[in-house]
């Protein structure tokens, strides 16, 4: 199939609106910082740090390195040597360099779309390299991830789908069951973990149980749904075929509902993958959140950048993955 | 084969302490090198022996050496004298070298489980066992350690009591709170030893520099990384001390100590009591100031602690005790001054602390900027001092009960006694001292119950009650 034009405008908009929001980043975060102020001594000042016993090579490379007069004194009066300053980690980690306008040098600050890229292609490049429990590549930390979510997941569509059909069935279940289902619904998983971590005395199970509680709503309901509205003239049909109670279920209630069942399914993975990465923030250990929050906790503000993006796509993707099991059931009235 | 970096001590062919390996000028050591052929071939055996000399003998046989001859070339001239075989039969009869050498082996050998689990948080309070592991302290005495990050004290103590650490990293206040059931389920835990001692302090956002009196902070918002911390309980006696009630003058959150920095950042609170590397992470990300170091309000308090439950050390005596051996040597190498930059790069990746490394080289030499335009030389900033007294548990269980923590009236010096396994310590470094001349510490009390001052009040633990009775405000 050809690109129509529609398409190919609105992919031209897309990438214009991208441009926009590339810009304005780079736009804000440039570093505007000046050059750094590099001081000059007086003879007078020269002399008194002569007389703390300061040598002429460490003046001039601390001058050289931005510190002022005061600075330098400060040093040249508690006798440090180079050398023990280079222990401490080198006097450019101290600080105490000024920009020309006085203001001081910033050292962290929003990193440019430059610093992301080329933080994110490193990340990209070695994506399963395993360097001990702590310290993964970015690939194997999504594969954690979608493991737990695979499992909450699958774990919610086998609860979900059969209850949401015996719900959707028999008005009795439905009505008894949905307060239940009503108050459990908007818990956060945030509220969930604790309770889970207390309970089932597992990081990872904890994890899995918090996916699939929180998951379980939507395609439940969904489920429900979709049953409960298979057009009346269809079951009418069903009935004067004479088809059994499981006949009627499979052949013409499950096809009918199926489109509203995929509905449920794409939301829950939705759900899944944010739940996921906000439990792993929690627990750590492993996972794109522990991966989010170990970037977080060094302020390593690039990587996390990185990481959210990657956590977009792979939402994205997921969605994608259910939206092909729901073509295939679309049907037309 | 893998080198020995120790050089054998029985060799009268080089140099062993004399750095660079240059030759004695001594005319008898350096004569031309013959060997008697018996000589030959207990040399080569030895070199043999010594690519698998896993538990470090050639370090304690060098020190045995050392400790007799002083400097190369009298070794040597004794060496050449008698002979390197007959030599080392002298002298493994004064000095047990083998027995030693058993003990520590023994339950090397008898490990119920070599296969363990640590837990950590990311802070320099943690040194020992995070470059315990970098370093290979824990292979070295035979076991196979996962050190593994945790994002909180209260996963944490989750993870601990139900059973997926076989060990870990908490803070002193933890195993009694967790022993006696508070904030909890109760289970057993007991303190080993101390990680560290000091290497705390009070941060406070740059816009505070002019309120550095605790008697303006009236209406602060403080982080702390866990109620039952010796943070929480530190900050508490500052703030009480300068006339206002922690709980109604200021309010105390608390905050996990990675987001610390974060929150500062963001204005959510106004300073915090809080763990390094956190506290000169916000003077070199130019967000607040160091106002206080915890040692300047006691010094050498403790922290952080190893910790099991009582129930490890009843299933695996051995392990237990290896691994508290371990831990106590990385302790005591992180002591050594001339180790600290080393320790500090090793902490620095993505797998342990996730830090700049020059931060992190600041806290553990102690000289650092303080935030305020200064620099510092605090040497003893963050000390490793493992002994934990019972005098420094006692003062945890007066502060849970001053504060309200600990509701019934308690027996501090059985209690302490109960949690705080300092006697089992005590013995293994001992122990260690004497099988590892590299190590000593400076740390045990000659008596169990020292008294300590503690903000300028002196703490006797045998007159807790009188300590308690003298603060005004109490709950």
């Amino acid at each position: 199939m050809k690109p129509s034009l529609e398409t190919l405008r609105s992919a031209l908009l897309a990438s214009l609106f991208f441009g926009i929001f590339i810009f304005i980043w780079y736009a804000l975060t440039v570093p505007r910082s000046g050059d750094r102020a590099i001081f000059e001594l007086s003879e007078e000042e020269v002399a008194q740090l002569d007389e703390l016993g300061m040598a002429m090579e460490d003046r001039l490379y601390y001058l050289e390195s931005g510190l002022d007069f005061e600075q330098l004194w400060q040093l040249a009066e508690m006798q440090f040597t180079r050398e023990e300053i280079e222990m401490a980690g080198g006097i450019e980690a101290f600080g105490f360099q000024r920009q020309e306008n006085g203001e001081a040098e910033v050292r962290s600050h929003f990193p440019t779309p430059g610093q992301v890229f080329s933080v994110g292609w490193e990340m990209i490049r070695d994506p399963f390299y395993d360097n001990g429990p702590n310290d993964k590549g970015i690939g194997l930390q999504l594969a954690y991830s979608l493991r737990r979510v695979a499992l909450g997941f699958g774990l919610a569509v086998l609860v979900a789908i059969p209850l949401g059909f015996i719900m959707g069935m028999s008005r009795l279940f439905s009505e008894a069951l949905m307060p239940f289902v009503q108050i459990l619904k908007p818990i956060s998983p945030l509220a969930w973990m604790p309770l889970a971590l207390y309970t089932i005395k597992d990081a990872e199970q904890s994890s899995i149980f918090v996916i699939f509680i929180c998951s379980v709503w939507p395609l439940l309901i969904n489920t429900m749904f979709g049953v409960a509205t298979v057009r009346k003239d269809w079951l009418a049909i069903g009935r004067t075929l004479e088809l059994g109670r499981f006949q009627m279920a499979g052949q013409i209630i499950l096809p009918a509902a199926a489109p509203t069942v995929f509905t449920g399914m794409k939301i829950s993975i939705g759900i899944s993958w944010l739940v996921i990465v906000a439990a792993e923030m929690l627990i750590g250990g492993t996972g794109m959140g522990y991966f989010v929050w170990n970037e977080w906790n060094g302020l390593n503000i690039d990587s996390m950048i990185v990481a959210i993006f990657v956590i977009g796509v792979v939402g994205y993707v997921l969605d994608w993955i259910i939206g092909f099991g729901q073509k295939a059931v679309r049907y037309v009235d | 084969m893998k080198m020995n970096p120790i050089k054998d001590p029985f060799d009268p062919r080089i140099d062993v302490w004399n750095e660079c390996g240059e030759r004695s000028a001594d005319p008898e050591v350096t004569s031309p090198e013959t060997l008697s052929p018996d000589d030959e071939r207990f040399l080569k055996k030895r070199e043999l022996q010594n690519s698998e000399d896993e538990h470090g003998v050639r370090a304690l046989e060098s020190s045995v050496m050392q400790g007799l001859f002083k400097t190369d070339i009298t070794r040597r001239r004794f060496l050449k004298r008698v002979g390197a075989a007959a030599a080392f039969a002298m002298v493994g009869q004064f000095f047990p070298i083998q027995s030693l050498k058993a003990m520590a082996d023994d339950a090397k050998k008898n490990l119920e489980k070599k296969k363990l689990t640590i837990g950590f948080v990311p802070i320099t309070c943690a040194t020992p066992i995070v470059a315990g592991h970098g370093l290979g302290f824990y292979q070295k005495y035979g076991l196979d350690v996962d050190i593994v990050k945790t994002a909180g004290w209260a996963v944490s103590r989750d993870n601990c009591l139900n059973g997926q650490y076989d060990g870990s990293h908490l803070l002193f206040p933890m195993p009694p709170a967790m022993s006696m059931g508070l904030g909890s389920t109760r289970q057993p835990w007991r303190v080993v030893s101390n990680v560290n001692t000091n290497g705390q302090a009070i941060v406070l956002a740059n816009k505070h520099k002019d309120k550095r009196d605790a008697k303006k902070w009236k209406g602060f918002r403080f982080a702390v990384p866990f109620e039952y911390s010796m943070h929480n309980f530190l900050l508490r006696m500052v703030v009480a001390e300068a006339g206002l009630d922690p709980d109604q003058d200021i309010q105390i959150r608390v905050v996990p100590p990675p987001e610390m920095v974060a929150n500062l950042r963001a204005g959510n609170v106004d300073g915090y009591l809080a763990p390094d590397p956190f506290c000169q992470r916000a003077v070199y990300d130019g967000v607040g100031f160091i106002h206080k170091l915890t040692m300047e309000l006691w010094d050498q308090h403790p922290c952080c602690v190893f910790s099991v439950s009582e129930r490890f050390i009843q299933e695996n005596p051995n392990t237990f005790t290896v691994l508290s051996m371990a831990i106590l040597e990385a302790t005591a190498v992180a002591q050594q001054r001339e180790n600290r930059a080393h320790f500090a790069d090793v902490m620095a990746p993505r797998a342990y602390l996730n830090q700049p490394p020059e931060v992190l080289r600041q806290i553990l030499t102690g000289i650092f900027p303080d935030g305020l335009g200064g620099i510092r030389r605090v040497p003893e900033r963050i000390s490793f001092m493992p002994f934990p007294t019972q005098s420094m548990g006692i003062w945890v269980l007066t502060q849970m009960k001053r504060w309200g923590y600990l509701k019934e009236d308690i027996n501090y010096q059985d209690i302490a006694k109960e949690l705080i396994i300092s006697s089992t310590t005590e013995k293994m470094m001992r122990n260690l001292e004497k099988s590892n001349d590299e190590v000593t510490f400076t740390d045990i009390p000659d008596q169990p119950y020292p008294v300590y001052n503690i903000m300028g009040r002196e703490f006797d633990p045998q007159a807790a009650e009188e300590y308690l009775a003298g603060f005004d405000i109490i709950r």
